[in-house]
């Protein structure tokens, strides 16, 4: 578990998801479920990230709003977010994302590092990012995104 | 099995454990003679035996064990070589202690059982080295033939009993099935003699058996019958023909699989909490019926579950009386040890969890708590001192009191300590009562020994034991009577998974509190409320039954808005730390079984929840720590404490807390208005005129069982009210111990001294005026109140009268 996340560029495959207009994505192996919008109870005094508990088949779950943690704007309004359950040292945790995306398999030869204009925050969680066709896939570091 | 001592019962269940594993050892032994190790094993397992049956006046089997250490110690010594003869004869002893042990079960004595064959062989066996010798006996004869032996022996074995043969044969042919995969199992026995002993070193128990039924046929006859499907299951206890009922009828469970249960039957509750929900809307009369089945089945199955992993209090109390016998004689105090309720269950992990806190409760009682035999002489007691423990369970909880008949807690004196040590100001300490000192003993601070020492009280770790208690979510309080004892009171969760607890609604939210420190609910609708809540820049109190409760605010904690705009109250009454205050919330839903889920760290992290669950209908509710709720919302000590401790600043900042004072407003008739400090009131009473007595020319009233000096407010300042009420409207003010009782005509209010304006204007009795709530009135001097109802209130202790007027003078 500890390897793709401290060795800055690895092939393999990434799970991908939407946010803020963005491509983003996590090692597949981290990801556990991924389930559409859940009843959240909202926890007074956390940190802005928590955006609250899911009930995840009886297991308590906390639920990190991805767009504050990387310093993004508030979801817009009507829009559900998708929930990504992820599992880091034995623990549940979840991340609240846009929407969900393809796995897509990665190339150690296309990634490069942070984009510098990258700023604050969100530089600390994005390991750097994937040249595709195309595009950009910023590979999350998810346990440091995850561990507000 | 009636009849049998819990000693004698677990004595048989660990000597039959200690038995196989010894018939395992033995044959692993002649594997490898020179193995000090498996000697040592040996020795010890026999060793124990015999000591245990000495103790137990076995006699019989002490002989026979007795003889078998002797051997063993000289082969341990390396004073004899081990010859398979030598072991065979050991692995007689060994039947021949099983076959004892069988009728000791069956009879609660030894019986008839004849052991001097198997004393003669062992001894002859230590005589001389090898075979020859031992044909005294036909066993012995068939262990010349030294690997063969073991399994030989059942052919005859069965032969000579009987009644015997088919349990006996049963037993190593399913044994026999599954090591060789044979299918006849009788070839098995003849034929691969030399192979079987290696591969079922449990084996050779089986020549002891005749023995056995000689004594008890029935006994061993049903065992043997129903036990194939535990044979197989344990191949290493297969051996251990002389299992019997007593071992038979408990069963050793990792204690991850008692979890794992607990853990589903968990879920179960869960579930069913959400299937009666659900139902409670349905007409279906059949569903409704077996939901109503599925609801007491849940319960009685989590119930059994939970027994699965209750065990006795005494097996961590068991441990104390040496505790408090070594630790007496090393302090020269001689001290008695009582148990009450030892027979008390709680979870095993809660037990373990509450084994350390316990142990330090009673060290800290014969350390502190009992006085030397001379110092109890002197004060009147008998020299030998007391210490109780008292398990019980109550209302869901288990309640441990760790109790002593020592000098108790002398609040005067460990208030003056935590002072001395900067934990506390002389002002806040004066506004405490007895039983808040007390509570000091918990503070960090309180915990190095010479503190508490001198201090005449506890302390040592105390705060370590609160947390410890804390951390299972119990609850723990003292209470003190100078030169009386102190008792020291757990309150422990009957288990951690699943808590009773209250749901509450707040601001749409719902939150869980643990019943633990759940007293009692109070709902006021608004015009009630808006008389009983008394309200002042935020800070609430409500008279319960006369006593102050403040109050709290869920959402204020919380930082969120109430959802409630129709006046009306709903208050919680919890306790935490002996204090009580009042949670407002916006209302009460149910209470419900809630199975506690660990949050993330950074849950945790905020100090307010202890954890979630999951509701009826599946929302996720954080569970309230009252503890820390209590800590946070309440301006206690321990704030007031790390406010002194910051530097002068922050002690500035203490001092602009003082003026904001908070004002008792009491009409003494004539149209006048004292104010009193709020903070030495202790409670509002109410007393029936003809209660009143004479004391000389003092008027008093009997008061929770003391005489409580009475000073009529009108008169000490002069005003005259109408003197012909029926009930007398009393404010009690306590400190150290003593308590006055100041009569006003009519409470009014509690105001914020802060908004007022004050002038010097005054007359006896009073430090001046000032203008509260629109009206002027009269700061009341209450040191020259108390003093006019009882002139030695301040005596006894000289330090603390400072801190009234003092205070009062800054309004």
């Amino acid at each position: 578990m500890t390897a793709p996340t401290t060795a800055p560029a690895t092939s393999g495959q990434l799970a991908t998801f939407r946010l803020d207009g963005d491509l983003y994505g996590i090692e597949v192996e981290h990801v556990q479920e991924v389930l559409r919008s859940q009843q959240l109870t909202r926890v007074p005094l956390a940190p802005a990230a928590v955006a609250g508990l899911i009930n995840l088949r009886g297991q308590v779950v906390t639920a990190i709003e991805l767009r504050e943690r990387l310093g993004r704007p508030p979801r817009p309004e009507g829009t559900d977010p998708v929930v990504i359950v992820v599992r880091l040292h034995g623990e549940a945790v979840s991340m609240l994302v846009d929407s969900i995306a393809d796995v897509v398999d990665v190339d150690a030869g296309d990634f490069a590092a942070p984009p510098d204009t990258l700023e604050g925050q969100a530089r600390d969680l994005i390991r750097g990012a994937y040249k595709l066709d195309g595009r950009l896939l910023l590979a999350l570091d998810v346990q440091k995104a995850l561990s507000a | 099995m009636d009849g049998l001592d819990d000693i004698v019962e677990e004595f048989l269940v660990e000597s039959h454990e200690n038995l196989d594993q010894l018939d395992a050892d033995l044959v692993a032994l002649e594997k490898e003679p020179n193995s000090r190790e498996r000697l040592s094993s040996i020795f010890r397992t026999i060793h124990t035996i015999k000591g245990t049956s000495g103790f137990l006046a076995f006699n019989r089997l002490e002989e026979v064990t007795h003889v078998g250490e002797n051997m063993l110690s000289r082969l341990r010594d390396g004073e004899l070589a081990l010859t398979p003869h030598r072991t065979s004869v050991l692995l007689q002893m060994v039947d021949a202690v099983r076959s004892l042990l069988t009728t000791i079960e069956a009879s609660g004595g030894e019986g008839g059982v004849d052991v001097s064959a198997v004393v003669a062989d062992i001894s002859a066996a230590m005589e001389d080295g090898d075979g020859p010798a031992a044909e005294a006996a036909p066993v012995a004869a068939e262990v010349a033939v030294p690997a063969a032996a073991p399994a030989a022996t059942k052919a005859p074995a069965a032969k000579k009993a009987p009644a015997k043969a088919a349990p006996a044969k049963a037993a190593p042919a399913k044994r026999a099935t599954r090591a060789k995969a044979a299918p006849a199992p009788a070839p098995v026995v003849e034929e691969p003699v030399a192979e079987l002993p290696a591969d079922l070193p449990a084996l050779p128990a089986l020549p002891a058996v005749p023995a056995v039924v000689a004594e008890e046929p029935p006994v061993s006859e049903s065992v043997a019958v129903d036990h194939p499907e535990g044979e197989v299951a344990t191949p290493d206890a297969a051996g251990g023909q002389g299992r019997r009922a007593v071992a038979d009828s408990t069963i050793r469970v990792d204690v991850d699989l008692l979890d794992q249960l607990m853990l589903l039957v968990g879920e179960l509750v869960l579930t069913r909490n959400q299937i009666v929900q659900n139902v409670a809307r349905s007409t279906d009369t059949d569903l409704i019926r077996s939901s109503q089945r599925l609801n007491l089945i849940a319960s009685e199955l989590q119930e059994g579950v939970m027994k699965t992993r209750m065990q006795p209090i005494d097996h961590i109390w068991s441990k104390l009386p040496r505790v408090v016998r070594d630790l007496g004689l090393q302090l020269k105090k001689t001290i008695r040890l009582d148990m009450e309720g030892r027979e008390t269950e709680l979870d095993k992990t809660l037990l373990e969890a509450v084994k350390d806190p316990l142990t330090h409760l009673v060290r800290n009682s014969v350390d502190h708590g009992i006085e030397a035999p001379e110092d109890r002489k002197k004060a009147g007691k008998p020299a030998e001192g007391v210490l109780t423990l008292r398990a019980r369970h109550e209302s869901g909880q288990v309640v441990v009191e760790v109790a002593d008949d020592g000098a108790g807690i002398d609040p005067a004196k460990l208030g003056a300590k935590a002072v001395q040590r900067g934990l506390l100001t002389q002002d806040a300490l004066a506004r405490m009562s007895p039983a808040d000192i007390l509570q000091l003993i918990f503070l960090p601070g309180f915990s190095t020994a010479a503190a508490v020492t001198n201090v005449s009280g506890r302390g040592v770790g105390m705060d370590v034991v609160k947390t410890n208690i804390e951390a299972i979510g119990g609850t723990i309080e003292v209470e003190s009577e100078t030169g009386r004892g102190t008792v020291c009171r757990l309150r422990i969760p009957l288990t951690l998974a699943i808590v009773p607890a209250l749901t509450v609604e707040c601001a749409g939210d719902r939150y869980a509190i643990p019943q633990i420190s759940l007293q009692e609910l109070v709902s006021l609708d608004a015009e009630k409320a808006a008389n009983a809540v008394e309200e002042v820049g935020g800070a609430q109190v409500y008279r319960l039954r006369g006593e102050l409760l403040p109050l709290v605010r869920l959402t204020d904690v919380l930082g969120l808005t109430s959802e409630r705009h129709d006046g009306h109250v709903v208050i919680a009454v919890l306790r935490s730390e002996g204090r009580r205050f009042g949670l407002v919330v916006d209302r009460v839903i149910n209470t419900e079984e809630i199975v506690v889920k660990a949050v993330g760290g950074q849950m945790k992290a905020i100090g307010l929840y202890s954890g979630a669950t999951v509701l009826g209908d599946g929302t996720v509710a954080l569970i309230l720590d009252v503890q820390a709720l209590a800590r946070r919302a309440l301006r206690t000590e321990t704030t007031e404490r790390q406010d002194s401790q910051k530097a002068a600043l922050k002690a500035a900042a203490a001092a602009s807390d003082t003026d904001r004072q908070r004002m008792l407003l009491a009409a003494i008739g004539g149209g006048r208005r004292v104010a009193i400090p709020l903070d030495t009131v202790t409670r509002l009473e109410q007393v029936r005129t003809e209660s009143v007595e004479k004391v000389g020319n003092r008027e008093v009233v009997q008061y929770r069982g003391q005489i409580l000096p009475m000073v009529r407010l009108d008169r000490h300042l002069g005003a005259y009210g109408e003197t012909d009420h029926e009930v007398l409207e009393v404010i009690v003010y306590a400190d150290h111990g003593r308590s006055v009782a100041i009569v006003v005509e009519e409470i009014l209010d509690i105001v914020d001294g802060e908004a007022a304006v004050r002038s010097d204007i005054d007359d006896m009795g009073l430090l001046g005026s000032a203008v509260l709530g629109d009206k002027v009135t009269e700061l009341l001097d209450v040191r020259a109140a108390i003093l006019a109802a009882d002139p030695h209130f301040y005596s006894p202790v000289s330090s603390a009268p400072a801190g009234v007027p003092d205070s009062l003078l800054e309004v």
